[in-house]
């Protein structure tokens, strides 16, 4: 029996939610899927601030929701800590004010409250700030406070909504990494909602993708990184994925044309590749690649050092190119060139079922 | 000068505007020019004035303290809590906004009366309230309080709900939430609901001569001896005029950051 065994069921438009979550004390978990698939959701029902119609949340063996429970816990019975994207530290309140919030609030006299405040906010590395209101602190600091607050409480269940999204990239980094060492702290459970494959690869052990409030695919950072099963997650680590039917080294691709790999494969295929694999031409290439499609540029982005660019046809994919190529070929959007990969460059693996309805089991996912 | 670069203001539009600011003004600046200057102090020194005067302030104040009380646990539920006939209570509430202040006055009475529902067993009791400074106060929370409930609803809904939710994750019970965060985050809209009340109390004249009479020194407030002394003494009814008129600019003063720094913003 897991810690936290969550089937939690959210009727909610255009699609209800159904989201099956067990875990153990030290899991990170973190959430990941495009936009409308559920993940605040999921979030908001967990801290009982959404109402399930039904399914059940339980935690050591209580009933938090569902049978067992007479009515739903409100969240303050919950026990739990939530950091939200905006900080939301109570704009009245100082930063002391605001950690010492939840200890006052769980019953703890004022002056215990502010040492425990005090102490959680020189953790977070922002003990000169306690005096300062929200509005006068920089949007790093005011989420390290926030996450102080949360921590603050002894959480049962750590609740985060993409904590790190609205912070500068520099300022999220440094927080990501120390994000990581005080969950590992924590010894509790935490929930991540990320739009990061940065957060997803250094913070969760394991990761629930969702998908349209069904889980599309669970695994450990490193299996869905390197696997991912849905459109999503390939575009948030940065892959192309394609999906066909294999047969033989072939694979006939739902997008339409063909892919040829070096590794044989029957049926319903997932074949991937990084977008470093791929090479651009203006005209069709003839060299060793077995792969070449044409495409049109929909889109050129700065990539780190390279450029991103975005192609659409019968392989709609992204390719890294350096800057000098990108100008020497003229890419811009509407722009048609070929594209090319190696045989060789290419990994194949077969579409999993959705798992949606089978809960997942501890690590073993 | 951006104001003009779509062309100059049609002379229809600018000629009833300018109208508009001349038939608010006139008034206003000739009172000014009638007041005896000379003798307004004097004038004002007046024991009934100075009645009139004290008892305008108190009762106002009162009504104000009254409508704090009751007002702002109705205007949370308004604005928090969903409960079945919400959105008539809240319709309910708003109709002594719109009554004509007389029929109030007519309405308190059938209900404070020596035969109505809340004066007969008062009137057992041994209290009667028509025509006392109690009165005065009621009627002032009865004009007043719809419009301190409607502006703290306004302002508690324009405050984000999110720190309510923040708060009851913490571990705060509803009234904890309401005390420490709600209340103080909406702290500017009650104050500007109180001293728009307190504003309305201190203006009241239908409700308060219907309900409560015109007796000097015990319901005569302000707007009423202005009204009693124009029939005698019009230099009298100027100058007690012109002290409300102060007391109006000083409330707009007040209220100038929060509506109009905003519209500017």
């Amino acid at each position: 029996m897991s810690l936290l065994e969550a089937r939690v069921r959210v009727r909610r438009s255009p699609q209800s939610l159904e989201v099956d979550l067990d875990a153990d004390p030290g899991d990170v978990i973190a959430v990941i899927g495009p936009n409308g698939a559920g993940k605040s959701t999921l979030l908001r029902a967990l801290a009982g601030l959404e109402p399930m119609h039904q399914g059940t949340v339980r935690y050591d063996g209580r009933a938090w929701d569902g049978p067992g429970a007479a009515r739903p816990l409100t969240p303050q019975e919950r026990g739990i800590g939530m950091v939200f994207q905006q900080h939301l530290l109570f704009p009245h309140l100082t930063a002391l004010g605001n950690v010492a919030f939840g200890p006052r609030s769980r019953g703890a006299r004022r002056r215990e409250s502010e040492e425990r405040a005090r102490r959680w906010l020189t953790r977070l590395g922002v003990e000169d700030l306690a005096d300062r209101r929200p509005r006068e602190l920089s949007g790093g600091q005011a989420q390290r406070v926030a996450i102080a607050r949360a921590l603050a409480t002894d959480p049962a269940l750590l609740l985060l909504d993409e904590p790190l999204a609205a912070l500068d990239v520099g300022v999220a980094m440094a927080l990501r990494l120390e994000l990581a060492r005080h969950l590992a702290d924590f010894g509790g459970i935490g929930v991540l909602v990320t739009h990061d494959a940065l957060d997803t690869l250094t913070v969760a052990n394991r990761v629930v993708v969702l998908d349209q409030g069904r889980v599309a695919q669970v695994g450990t950072p490193d299996e869905v990184a390197q696997r991912p099963q849905t459109e999503h997650v390939a575009r948030l680590m940065g892959l192309n994925v394609l999906r066909g039917q294999g047969s033989g080294t072939a694979v006939a691709l739902d997008s339409g044309g063909t892919l040829v790999t070096t590794t044989p494969f029957e049926g319903r295929v997932n074949a991937c590749f990084s977008p470093a694999a791929v090479t651009l031409t203006l005209a069709e290439p003839t060299g060793s690649a077995r792969n070449r499609w044409p495409g049109t540029v929909t889109s050129v982005v700065p990539h780190g050092a390279a450029v991103r660019v975005h192609l659409a046809g019968p392989a709609p994919l992204i390719a890294d190119v350096t800057p000098g190529a990108a100008a020497e070929l003229g890419l811009a959007p509407g722009r048609s060139v070929w594209a090319a990969v190696k045989a060789t460059e290419v990994g194949v693996y077969g579409i999993a079922a959705p798992p949606a309805q089978a809960p997942l089991r501890s690590r073993y996912v | 000068m951006s104001r003009n670069r779509l062309g100059r203001p049609p002379a229809y539009l600018l000629l009833p505007a300018g109208l508009a600011v001349a038939l608010l003004l006139v008034p206003l600046a000739s009172l000014v020019a009638r007041a005896p200057f000379g003798s307004l102090l004097e004038r004002l020194a007046a024991p009934e004035v100075l009645d009139a005067l004290w008892l305008s302030l108190w009762t106002a104040t009162a009504a104000m303290l009254a409508s704090l009380v009751l007002g702002l646990p109705l205007a949370w539920l308004l604005a928090r809590v969903e409960f079945p006939g919400r959105s008539l209570v809240r319709t309910l509430v708003t109709v002594p906004l719109v009554l004509p202040p007389v029929v109030a006055g007519v309405a308190l009475l059938t209900a404070f009366g020596r035969t109505g529902v809340v004066g007969a067993p008062l009137r057992e009791l041994g209290v009667t309230i028509p025509f006392t400074s109690t009165a005065v106060v009621i009627a002032h929370t009865f004009v007043a309080l719809p419009f301190f409930v409607i502006s703290v609803e306004g302002a508690l809904r324009a405050t984000s709900q999110d720190y309510d939710e923040v708060a009851a994750v913490l571990g705060a019970r509803r009234g904890a939430i309401f005390r420490r965060v709600t209340v103080p985050l909406a702290a500017p809209g009650i104050a500007a609901g109180l001293v728009l009340g307190w504003a309305r109390s201190l203006g009241e004249f239908g409700a308060t001569i219907t309900f409560a009479g015109n007796y000097p020194g015990v319901t005569q407030t302000m707007p009423l001896a202005v009204y009693t002394l124009l029939q005698e003494d019009l230099e009298a009814a100027v100058a007690l005029s012109l002290v409300m008129l102060l007391v109006s600019v000083v409330v707009l003063a007040l209220l100038r950051e929060r509506w109009f720094g905003q519209a500017a913003r």
